[in-house]
């Protein structure tokens, strides 16, 4: 199977585990990720601050490239360029003159038929029924799901999972064999783009999150966004300094988690790449439930 | 020669727009004499081939006026006026009926000005489109005679 | 052969000044039909109306064209003058000379010959005018009220007292509604209960009321002073004629685990109960759906303790038909429960509650009896944070509207809660205080200064439990809005007000009109409050919108007053301006080809399938009926019809038509 792919600096760059770990699972299933041919940048942050024909042309470049390569999916798993993608898509669909100048300005027919996944529906669509027949181990620790502000909102762009509240990332970790825990800073900031500018604020933000997840037991935190890594990662001298603390609670991408559940060595899902050592170990070894065990939930099924 | 004066009826409802009309007068708003107001309980009473009865028999144009959307003392005539209206327009295009000479607006009991300027600038839009000749050729008069 | 009469009134030099009236009257002289035309000064004086009088007799004349001022002014008197003189009312028209001609236009030419044609038209029109009688309809002197709440007792008190007979309709086991649920009342603190429970009992009490609980309305039909009402009567497998409210069967049930409706569900109560203590009825109903022996067959304890044999395990529903003359919808609301909020926690912690439940812990005869304590541990709260406009005016998750009640009841909740725990904080997050009416304002600033209850004008985004706590985050607005963060020990969501479940349901029966919001709509929002646009039904209370007491009482007892309008005649008298489908004679009975297109355009669902059958009872043919009680007389019917079947007295084709010729082919 073949699959539209749209890395991103960050997966390039500071973020190169996701990538790997995305990869390493893509392949362990059999699917492959094509990248757009001749990618720019998404925009990210800055772009729609400053311009938004630039912010909307960027994003729509990228799209009408996918297109032209025969794309019909898109697989982005940075939160920040998936958030960018949507919202281009979702302002062309609502303004016929806005799409024909950006069309204008990228000198490319952008069209707008493509699906746009982000990692979690990456994983729900095409992952998480083959889960069962690949997985060597259950992943048998408390867990805390981080969502951030870019993967779920806003919901009238997105149309993914609940914006307050969501729950499709804690539903892959309890099919991984997870203890997702509820806690209640699943969607607050983690201090984003002042990763660099203003640190003692990503410490004071991501501590929070840090906080209430290790006061509420969790051996891990899972993310789905590489900005949102970096700084709960990256930024844990600031964050043990806001705690008064020391926390050595790994933050691992669910694709990451996913390789581990597969068994998939660890150096190929980049995990030694992490600031905060990921220690976890000890995994359950995952037995698939035969069907006369259970013979009532096939019959659902 | 005179300035050409177009004949105008209008076609009104008598809560709002005839009230409207009413509210002009108290108002003492001067418009132009040429418009004869035919009263309806409700704009969706009125059936359209008045219309082109009304251009058959020498009208140049054609106000229609009702309570303004959810303001209808019917609750919903206005609707059945307005949806009907677009039907017949569309009609009207197809037979060759002028549609620029029927003009459809809503006025309320309290627009008295309202009435006087749409009175007004239909007269004046009614002037730059003439008398309307080639309706009234076809008066069916000349048939019987 | 229509022998027509013309009067041009001056209207002192109202008209005269710009039109020539003489002019005008000896043009109509010369219209065909007319025999009578004459000018004069004032045509509304009593010398006026007499002369329009005298006239029609000494010209024995079969019409009238009083041209004068606008018809909705003066074609009443008008009307009156011809009736007096023997002149059927309806023959009499009105020109509009005076606002659409003399004082819109100049004196010259043109405006005389306007005022001629206006005449002309009249003049063509009142030909064909037809001699109508006013409708008369029969009344019902029953009211029915839907609905046992304080607005639906009030308006059956009021309209019984008047002398009429009600029947009163209730939902649920008991009457009382949600104002028996509240504790005390703003702005006066007086106990709910202790003003409410009389005038229930009042209701039971009243000979003119008869009282049908654990009730729904299963159909209506028919029109203003004519419905036919349909009652269903759930089986409470209870015979009411027996029990004597001993209250036994309750105590002895053992089921005793099912949640309690009346304390929201934060106390138990058995399968066989009476809702509070002070129910009227105080006869208690079995829950079916909790009962040991409706679920297994076995059980009957209630029956075995029953001294008075009252229990009936087969009692079957039971369908009533009623006629009655007039409607009072008074079904009340309903509150957003917590689990809407998902940044509140989607109803997950126990100890974020409603308003309504709040009003439970306080209320003397609540589940903890009056003590404030919080219900996942009973301890007492020490720190309380109430959130008003918990969806309300939120157009963007929640409603756009302002639930209204919801400013006053916190800021009683607040004074409450500081007499019962005296060392407590009570905050309240809010948008805006209203606090509009009689005493109302000076109730929240004593929240604020005597009760010492700490407003912070913020939105609260989330709130979230942490070791036993719950962590509010709100923005205090006034503060550069900054962020707040109180570790509570309770928090009372003030939840917007919404329609009652099954209001959209009961509109549809009733074919009266409701909003987006499920909400029943007024006939006009000023001038006519408490009609629906159905004649003959009314609503008060908070089925209309959110309404606190006194304006539901009001509202109420307006209903009431509106109803015993109607019932202070025998029969009712109705302009007889109404549409009327032709009638011809066998075999084709009517031109209307019963394709029913004028029945989706009506706004009154007056429009009937009227079938015509042989004399061996063989349907021949489907026609439409026009109710005359239920037709207001717009004409959409008239416009929509392809058989051009249907007509309107006093706007009909033939009129209408004539009044479009007169104007352009002379």
């Amino acid at each position: 199977m073949k699959l539209g792919f749209y890395p991103g600096c960050s997966l390039e760059g500071a973020s190169r585990e996701y990538n790997e770990s995305v990869m390493a699972i893509a392949e362990e299933m059999g699917i492959e990720l094509v990248s757009i041919p001749d990618w720019n940048c998404c925009g990210a942050t800055a772009a729609h601050n400053m311009d938004k024909e630039l912010s909307l042309s960027l994003p729509a470049r990228n799209l009408a490239l996918a297109e032209e390569a025969g794309l019909t999916e898109l697989v982005v798993p940075c939160a920040a360029c998936y958030s960018r993608f949507c919202a281009t898509q979702h302002e062309l669909k609502h303004d016929e003159n806005l799409h024909k100048k950006i069309n204008g300005i990228i000198e490319k027919e952008y069209k707008g038929n493509l699906r746009i996944l982000n990692v979690i529906q990456f994983i729900e669509e095409f992952i998480i029924d083959k889960l069962e027949d690949k997985m060597k181990f259950e992943i048998n620790k408390k867990v805390a799901c981080y969502y951030g502000c870019l993967l779920v909102r806003p919901n009238k762009v997105l149309n993914f999972d609940r914006t307050e509240d969501p729950q499709t990332m804690d539903a892959v970790m309890k099919k991984l064999g997870a203890d997702s825990i509820d806690w209640a800073f699943k969607t607050e900031c983690c201090g984003a783009g002042f990763s660099v500018s203003f640190t003692e604020t990503v410490g004071r933000l991501s501590g929070q999150i840090i906080e209430d997840a290790v006061h509420r037991g969790a051996e891990a935190m899972i993310v789905a966004c590489p900005m949102c890594h970096s700084n709960l990662d990256m930024r844990r001298p600031e964050i043990d300094k806001y705690n008064k603390k020391k926390s050595d609670m790994p933050i691992i991408y669910i694709t990451q988690a996913i390789g581990l559940a597969l068994g998939i060595d660890r150096k190929k899902l980049g995990l030694q790449r992490h600031f905060v050592p990921v220690k976890l170990n000890d995994f359950k070894p995952y037995t698939k439930k035969t069907e006369v065990e259970n013979p009532q939930k096939m019959e659902v099924e | 020669m005179s300035e050409f004066e177009p004949k105008i009826v209008a076609f009104v409802c008598n809560w709002c727009t005839y009230a409207g009309a009413d509210l002009t007068g108290t108002s003492r708003i001067k418009y132009s004499s040429n418009v004869r107001i035919v009263r309806f309980p409700c704009t969706g009473r009125i059936d359209y081939m008045l219309l082109t009865k009304a251009f058959a028999g020498g009208a140049d144009g054609i106000i229609v006026s009702g309570c303004h959307p959810n303001d209808c003392h019917y609750t919903s005539g206005n609707f059945y006026a307005r949806r009907r209206w677009m039907v017949f327009r569309r009609l009207c295009d197809f037979m060759g009926i002028d549609t620029r000479r029927i003009i459809f607006s809503w006025v309320s009991a309290a627009e008295g000005a309202k009435w006087a300027q749409i009175v007004n600038s239909a007269n004046e839009e009614f002037k730059k489109l003439g008398p309307y000749e080639n309706y009234h050729k076809l008066s069916t008069q000349e048939i019987f005679e | 052969m229509a022998r027509i009469g013309v009067f041009i009134c001056h209207c002192g030099e109202n008209i005269s000044a710009t039109v020539d009236c003489a002019k005008v009257a000896e043009a109509a002289a010369k219209f065909p039909g007319v025999v009578h035309s004459i000018d004069y000064k004032y045509m509304c004086s009593d010398p006026g109306q007499t002369l329009v009088g005298n006239a029609i007799k000494e010209h024995n004349l079969t019409g009238v064209v009083v041209s004068a001022c606008s018809p909705r002014m003066h074609e009443p008197t008008f009307r009156r003058a011809c009736a007096e003189a023997g002149l059927n009312p309806y023959q009499c028209e009105m020109a509009n000379l005076r606002e659409h001609c003399s004082w819109v236009h100049e004196r010259n030419e043109k405006t005389d010959d306007k005022a001629i044609d206006l005449v002309r038209m009249l003049v063509e029109k009142v030909k064909r005018n037809n001699a109508l009688q006013p409708i008369k309809v029969p009344v019902t002197k029953t009211a029915l009220v839907i609905g046992g709440g304080v607005a639906g007792i009030q308006a059956a008190l009021d309209i019984a007292n008047a002398g009429h007979k009600v029947i009163m309709v209730e939902r649920e086991p008991s009457i009382g509604g949600h104002m028996s649920q509240l504790s005390e009342t703003f702005p006066t603190l007086d106990c709910s209960q202790c003003i409410l429970t009389p005038r229930m009992v009042e209701v039971a009490q009243n000979p003119n009321i008869k009282l049908y609980t654990y009730a729904e309305i299963e159909s209506v039909e028919g029109f203003v002073g004519n419905f036919i009402v349909k009652i269903r009567k759930k089986a409470k497998s209870i015979d009411e004629s027996k029990c004597n409210g001993c209250g036994l069967c309750t105590t002895k049930c053992p089921n005793k685990k099912n949640p309690n409706e009346f304390e929201l569900g934060m106390a138990k109560r058995p399968a066989i109960y009476v809702p509070f203590p002070q129910a009227v009825p105080n006869i208690p109903v079995i829950d079916k759906t909790q009962c040991t022996y409706y679920k297994t067959g076995k059980c009957k304890i209630c029956e075995k303790v029953c001294q008075a044999n009252a229990i009936q395990f087969d009692q079957q529903d039971e369908i009533i038909e009623v006629p009655v003359g007039a409607i009072a919808i008074c079904t009340g609301f309903d509150i957003k429960k917590t689990d809407f909020f998902p940044e509140y926690g989607y109803g997950k912690h126990k100890d974020i509650i409603d308003g309504l439940q709040f009003e439970r812990l306080a209320s003397a005869s609540g589940p903890t009896a009056g003590e404030i304590r919080r219900p996942s541990d009973g301890q007492v709260p020490k720190k309380i944070v109430f959130v008003a406009c918990a969806g309300s005016r939120d157009p963007a998750k929640g409603i756009e509207y302002c639930s209204k009640i919801c400013c006053m009841y916190t800021a009683k909740h607040a004074i409450l809660y500081k007499h019962k725990v005296h060392d407590g904080t009570a905050y309240i997050f809010y948008m805006d205080i209203r606090a509009a009416g009689k005493n109302y304002d000076e109730f929240t600033r004593r929240a604020i200064e005597e009760d010492d209850a700490k407003y912070i004008r913020g939105r609260v985004s989330k709130i979230y439990e942490r070791d036993g706590k719950l962590i509010v985050v709100g923005a205090d607005t006034l503060m550069g809005a900054q962020t707040v963060e109180i570790e509570a020990d309770m928090v009372v969501l003030a939840t917007a007000g919404v329609a009652n479940q099954g209001a959209e349901k009961l509109a549809q029966i009733l074919h009266v009109s409701y909003d987006q919001h499920k909400f029943f709509s007024e006939a006009h929002p000023k001038l006519k409050p408490v009609e629906t646009n159905t004649a003959g039904i009314y609503l008060a209370g908070a089925c209309q919108s959110p309404k606190d007491i006194p304006e539901s009482v009001a509202a109420a007892s307006g209903v009431a007053g509106k109803i015993s309008c109607l019932f202070s005649n025998s029969e009712l008298t109705r302009e007889p301006l109404i549409a009327v489908v032709d009638r011809l004679a066998p075999p084709q009975y009517s031109s209307c080809t019963g394709c029913f297109m004028c029945q989706s355009v009506c706004p009154y669902n007056a429009i009937e399938r009227e079938e015509i059958k042989d004399r061996n009872g063989n349907l021949v043919k489907q026609l439409a009926f026009i109710n005359p009680g239920l037709c207001q007389g717009c004409g959409t019917c008239v416009a929509v019809c392809k058989s051009k079947s249907i007509d309107i007295e006093g706007y009909t084709n033939s009129q209408m038509y004539s009044e479009v010729d007169a104007l352009l082919n002379f």
